[in-house]
């Protein structure tokens, strides 16, 4: 799916500036955000709205492969699936995006060619970022080259913890640059800043920085996805449109494995950020098994019946 | 694109509703000698529910008579430990029936069926575990080494949490070794009726739990009843007053449970999205119908203009409509006397030159609805900021300084009830010093517990419910 690009020029910034800033946004009590994620995540969503949730849900997957056991196969066989999820049922919808790492880039673009469904690419040394800048950006650059039209960078979190927030909004800013067109989605690995305080401070500085999307996890480090992270972070673009009207997507990734994960998702949405995020341009899922079972119920809810998970293809 | 969410219902097959209920005295249902009966409905559609015997001084007399006997026949002989299986069983069975106990409320209350599925039953099957867990354990409640129970206890319950505040009483008065005579509110008699069976279920023996139905003058006859060793009452203050009149020089111990004009303050430095979710709760939760319901909230003036937009934006997204849809958040007003009254004050308020404003909300066409409401520019001297209104209606107020929060917070007749939000630990604590209320939440609201004592200062009424605390109540 081609992605609309954001023009955004990051203003240049002291660390010290930084810091009053990210420190100045309220805190967050973190019984109380746990508390309202799990009073959302009640919602009791049937029949109708099921199967508009199924169908949104499967339209906004970033399905993803990022095994270092990945093979040009398997992701030309990922790429199939992400353009007819189920092939015996042309209605289903196609999904966001394929995320791959930058070297599958070539492969997947052209599996994908003629679908409209981008490639997304992990870079800047993921998933833990540990590598020097020249060759982050050589890596963000190559996978722009071979076609990828998203771009999935981790922070340096060792920097973010030891308060050092202007390399991490430089290299966020430097990142975004070298995507030209391509979109960025900025990876926090929210299971290693550890507090919804960091969490919310993290988001609004590759916010700043330039980020399009704000994105939990790798998918490499647990916890991953939790529902109150997401719900901390939809709070943070939804106060970034609020304050300067411009809107930053979110994507939670790693640990979405079930249709009802996915669903819990999207009231967050719905009912956090607001409406205007219910679109794959704005809230995406990084996931891989959950696609199956989105299917799974989908079937279930059209035909009263559950087939085996033997009727869907693995990746 | 919108998300609609589709209506999810609860089931009301779990239900079976009989045509009417009889009294339920010395453990038999039983007619009403006066042959009157009372009609419940349901505050959504208002849908008649169920007919309700209404009891006279008669079938008072009958039912303390039975308490009496069982009293003095078999519960305060029983040892604690056998006392406290009994307590067990019911705690048991109220979870086993936790479903059906939960529609019956919300169908009778008018409440989302998320609260009293999420609320109500757990803490009222925790309430009956904890003082079952205490039955045998009174020498070590600090209350000497033999404390004694009173006798029979007269107890009358409110309308807003009925089957939780027929727990908060029943539990500790049983756990003790009292027996009860109760009177449910005559618009929501249903689950103590369901209760009541539950105590035969239970083979509670006869006459240790007496239910009686109908309205003030039921209620009246049987907190003046000469035959009772304890008024417990729940409910609004003036009615308060007239009980403490009553039982004044009779020698019966009493506890009162009243009215409260709750206010949560809101430090400059509060998780914001946090302390907008419990002012949220602490006024919209159960349409308000909480006598430690957040009624004022007062905003630092500094982040006033930042708080209140989010304030309402969150207003907007709370679901009005069917309380048994899984996915409602405000429910009916349960009667349409609250409903007037609640008006009154609102349109009161709107007079005095208060600001007014609600969500877009459609209100569904029969039955008692009201949409949340927030009101701005309230003062301390207007009457929406000093009377309880007992309804979804926030007054905001600002404050500059701690010491003014707390000044205005405490200007109330009341005293049940604070929330204090902020980062802060060292004002939490100098803020929750003094404010005079008998509960003050740290960065939450509305939170309970069976083992926190919970009860008022000043016209909030006085004695304590819950925890050790709570079993003074019922203990000589």
């Amino acid at each position: 799916m081609p992605v609309p690009h954001t023009a955004f020029a990051p203003e240049a910034t002291t660390n010290r500036e930084l810091r009053a800033f990210l420190h100045g946004l309220p805190g967050v009590d973190e019984v109380g955000a746990r508390a309202r994620a799990q009073d959302l995540s009640t919602r009791s969503i049937k029949t109708t709205a099921k199967a508009e949730a199924i169908d949104l849900a499967i339209s906004m997957v970033d399905l993803t492969t990022l095994e270092g056991a990945d093979t040009p196969g398997k992701v030309r066989a990922l790429c199939a699936k992400a353009a007819h999820p189920d092939p015996t049922d042309r209605t289903v919808p196609r999904v966001g995006a394929v995320c791959v790492y930058p070297d599958m880039v070539a492969t997947a673009v052209e599996a994908l060619r003629g679908t409209g469904i981008g490639v997304a690419s992990v870079a800047t040394a993921f998933p833990s970022g540990r590598a020097p800048m020249e060759v982050k950006l050589a890596d963000t650059r190559r996978a722009v080259a071979d076609g990828a039209t998203e771009i999935d960078m981790v922070i340096d979190r060792g920097a973010f913890l030891s308060g050092d927030y202007l390399k991490v909004f430089e290299e966020i800013a430097a990142v975004k640059e070298a995507c030209g067109t391509a979109h960025l989605k900025v990876i926090l690995e929210t299971g290693e800043l550890v507090t919804y305080d960091n969490v919310r401070r993290a988001s609004h500085l590759a916010i700043r920085a330039g980020g399009d999307f704000v994105k939990t996890s790798t998918g490499k480090v647990s916890p991953a996805a939790t529902l109150p992270v997401t719900l901390v972070m939809l709070e943070a673009v939804r106060d970034h449109h609020a304050d300067t009207g411009r809107r930053v997507g979110v994507k939670p990734a790693g640990g979405i494995r079930t249709t009802k994960d996915a669903i819990r998702n999207l009231v967050l949405v719905n009912e956090v950020a607001g409406p205007e995020w219910l679109t794959p341009d704005l809230f995406r899922i990084g996931a891989s098994s959950l696609l199956n079972d989105l299917l799974m119920q989908r079937t279930r809810l059209s035909t009263g019946t559950y087939p085996g998970p033997d009727y869907y293809t693995l990746d | 694109m919108t998300f609609e969410y589709a209506p999810a219902p609860e089931s009301r097959s779990v239900v079976t509703l009989r045509e009417t209920y009889e009294l339920f005295i010395d453990g038999a249902f039983t007619p009403a000698e006066g042959g009157e009966y009372l009609t419940t409905v349901n505050p959504a559609d208002e849908t008649k529910l169920a007919q309700v015997a209404v009891a006279g001084p008669a079938d008072v007399d009958r039912a303390v008579a039975a308490a009496r006997r069982a009293y003095e026949t078999v519960w305060s002989r029983m040892p604690g430990a056998e006392r406290g299986k009994y307590l067990f069983r019911i705690a048991r069975i109220l979870q086993e029936r936790s479903r059906e106990l939960a529609v019956l409320e919300s169908m009778d209350n008018g409440k989302p069926i998320k609260e009293t599925r999420d609320v109500d039953l757990p803490l009222v099957a925790a309430h009956f575990f904890y003082h079952a867990g205490w039955a045998d354990k009174l020498a070590h409640a600090g209350l000497g080494p033999d404390p004694r129970p009173l006798g029979v206890a007269a107890q009358v319950i409110p309308w807003n949490f009925p089957l939780l505040m027929l727990a908060w009483k029943i539990a500790p008065a049983l756990a003790t070794g009292n027996t009860v005579v109760l009177k449910p509110a005559e618009t929501t008699p249903l689950t103590a009726l369901a209760f009541a069976e539950i105590c035969q279920e239970a083979d509670l023996p006869p006459g240790v739990v007496n239910i009686l139905t109908g309205a003030g003058e039921t209620g009246r006859a049987l907190v003046e009843h000469p035959g009772t060793d304890k008024v417990a009452f729940t409910g609004s203050t003036e009615v308060g007053r007239q009980i403490a009149r009553a039982v004044a020089g009779t020698g019966k111990r009493l506890t009162l449970e009243l009215g409260g004009k709750g206010a949560n303050i809101v430090y400059d430095d509060a998780a914001l999205d946090q302390a907008v979710e419990g002012v949220v709760s602490g006024i919209f939760f159960n349409q308000g119908h909480v006598c430690c319901a957040g009624s004022r909230l007062l905003v630092q003036e500094s982040i006033a203009e930042e708080l209140l937009p989010r304030l309402k934006a969150r207003i907007s997204r709370l679901r009005l409509g069917d309380p048994l849809d899984k996915n409602t958040d405000i429910g009916a007003i349960n009667s349409a006397a609250q409903l007037e009254r609640i008006r009154e004050l609102t349109d009161t308020a709107e007079a005095e030159g208060v600001q007014r404003w609600s969500p877009e909300c459609a209100l569904p066409g029969s039955g008692y609805w009201f949409a949340p409401t927030v009101l701005t520019g309230v003062s301390q001297s207007h009457r929406v900021a000093r009377e309880e209104i007992f309804g979804p209606v926030l007054s905001v107020l600002t404050f500059r300084t701690p010491e003014e929060a707390v000044a205005k917070a405490n200007n109330t007749p009341y005293g049940l009830s604070a929330g204090v939000w902020t980062e802060k630990g060292s004002r939490m604590l100098w803020t929750a010093e003094r404010l005079r209320a008998g509960v003050v939440w740290s960065n939450t609201f509305n939170k309970f517990d069976p083992t926190s004592p919970f009860g008022g200062y000043k016209e909030s009424g006085y004695g304590r419910e819950g925890g050790r605390h709570g079993l003074e109540a019922y203990l000589g």
